[in-house]
């Protein structure tokens, strides 16, 4: 059984493809079997919605009378610096920017409770932002000083483009050292008194095709409320870790760059977040569609949380000091049931990315696929793949002559 | 039946006194310590919710004042911000009572206020500064 993606958009186009979630096709395939969930089944739809760090959106504000050249100025949005570094009025707004005069940690653990994350959660939301730049000023450029509100609406262009999202598995945080400490994976009891982790496991996009069969570059996802594209793989893909039987890494592996435009997206879906101790990132929603293009595809699609594994991380030593090794492995079964097992020691796990959100994005694309408004794309080309040898390297420092 | 969320500070001379367990013996009110601390030598601290009828938990909040404590309403109240939540669950990891749990069944973060000792370990580690405090 084959089947190709101009057929299920055609079938998509005529009301009739078949669409389920990644949490639905798992009973699927376990009442009918895979050949059966192959045949009848054309779409499965995954989520994620959590912290994601690297992500940013650039925007271009228009031409001033007489014209500002911000590009290599300095520009506030809401007081949080954007990157000016490009033409005249175009800007960066990264997700984990915060003010010239947040405390920061100078009173450890800051609460860093305003950034770039929430500034592109009011843009997304249509409030007008606060932008205040300096410039150097040229002949065809002259004005030096600029002082305006902005709202989406009227930028030319504003395009959500995130360098690295939807990590495919991610590390169990835990703390056995003697005080608490404050991560990007939440806040760490002393003495293993809680275990932290952050995947949507089971309805996770890239654990539901653990070998890039069907995402690549050019695939059409849910982003933010809106569509979007996976436009490279992410930063720090890492295809290269060791998998279990059913092809699913054991550890952090690939991630993806996406792209979509965000004056179409929604605030419910982007949301910008503090981690005490730690600093502002952005929460993003995201859904990608895997086409069932054969058994093969629907049986990775039917991974069940009991058989995806995260490896436990020391965030209080191995992580800072970048030390290899793992305090043991679990399951996402095993997290979601509040408790694992450490060293003989029962801890108590707590989520960071939302699984009913998860939940939430799969159903939502579901519907958009049912009702023939979002249609499935061929990739261009494939991500880097498990024995592709593209690893993630650490940097080597070298010492300046 | 009602319920009802208390401080008592208690005396030096009254830290060894079975109060509390008057409350169910002479009042038939139900009680569930929320938060306790006795320090050698200072007086004692209890967060107390007590449930029953509404008389008897009148009569049982006398008692415990003509025994000599100090009796408070729990005074600040914490908060969901139902549109800021995205149902996470990084607060149920510094949750120390319970108040704020994942339903196993459909990963929901649960929040029962009268489990809640508005300790507000909740508000500083909540993510989405979902959780707030109200006077």
């Amino acid at each position: 059984m084959s089947k190709t993606i101009r057929e299920i958009n055609d079938r998509i186009a005529s009301g009739k493809a078949v669409v389920v979630t990644a949490e639905e096709i798992i009973s699927i395939v376990e009442k009918k079997g895979v050949e059966a969930a192959a045949r009848e089944v054309d779409v499965v739809t995954t989520g994620t919605f959590g912290p994601m760090c690297s992500s940013g959106a650039y925007i271009n504000v228009g031409h001033t009378k007489p014209r500002i050249k911000l590009g290599g100025g300095t520009v506030l949005i809401n007081d949080v610096p954007a990157y000016a570094g490009l033409a005249a009025v175009d800007l960066y707004l990264g997700a984990t920017a915060i003010p010239d005069d947040d405390p920061r940690n100078k009173r450890s653990p800051g609460d860093f409770g305003y950034g770039g994350g929430h500034v592109i959660e009011e843009l997304v939301a249509g409030k007008d932002v606060r932008l205040t730049a300096t410039a150097y000023g040229t002949d065809c450029y002259p004005r030096k000083k600029l002082e305006t509100l902005l709202n989406i609406k009227d930028l030319n262009e504003a395009v959500l483009f995130n360098p690295r999202n939807a990590y495919q598995n991610y590390n169990v945080a835990v703390n056995p050292s003697g005080k608490t400490i404050y991560t990007y994976l939440g806040v760490l009891k002393a003495n293993l008194g809680n275990a932290n982790y952050c995947s949507a496991g089971q309805l996770s996009p890239l654990l539901n095709d653990p070998l890039y069969k069907t995402i690549g570059i050019g695939t059409r996802i849910f982003l933010g409320g809106g569509e979007g594209y996976v436009v490279w793989q992410g930063t720090q893909h890492n295809p290269g870790v060791p998998r279990s039987e059913n092809g699913v890494p054991k550890a952090p592996a690939a991630t993806l760059a996406v792209l979509g435009d965000l004056k179409k997206m929604n605030a419910t879906w982007l949301k910008g977040a503090s981690f005490q101790g730690y600093g502002v990132t952005l929460n993003v929603g995201i859904g990608i569609p895997i086409p069932i293009l054969s058994e093969e595809i629907v049986r990775y699609t039917a991974v069940r949380d009991d058989e995806i594994f995260a490896p436990i991380v020391d965030y209080s030593k191995a992580y800072p000091e970048r030390e290899p090794g793992s305090l043991g492995s679990v399951s996402y079964a095993q997290l979601k049931s509040g408790h694992i097992t450490i060293s003989g020691k029962e801890v108590p796990t707590a989520p960071l990315s939302s699984y009913p959100k998860a939940r939430e994005i799969a159903g939502i694309l579901k519907s958009w696929i049912q009702e023939g408004k979002f249609f499935l794309t061929e990739p261009v080309a494939g991500l880097p793949g498990a024995d592709s040898g593209y690893a993630f390297k650490p940097l080597v420092e070298r010492a300046i002559a | 039946m009602i319920s009802k969320r208390i401080v008592l500070h208690f005396p030096r001379r009254l830290v060894g006194e079975p109060v509390v367990s008057n409350l169910v013996k002479r009042f038939d009110l139900d009680f569930n310590i929320l938060k306790a601390s006795v320090t050698p030598n200072e007086e004692g601290l209890m967060v107390l919710s007590i449930s029953g009828d509404e008389s008897a938990c009148d009569a049982g909040l006398a008692y415990l004042t003509d025994a000599g404590l100090t009796v408070e309403p729990l005074s600040e109240d914490v908060v969901r911000n139902e549109s800021r939540c995205t149902q996470c669950g990084a607060c149920t990891s510094v949750c120390s009572t319970g108040a704020l749990a994942v339903d196993r069944a459909t990963m929901e973060v649960r929040f029962t206020s009268d489990k809640c000792i508005a300790c507000q370990y909740c508000v500083k580690a909540c993510p989405m500064k979902a959780m707030e405090v109200r006077f």
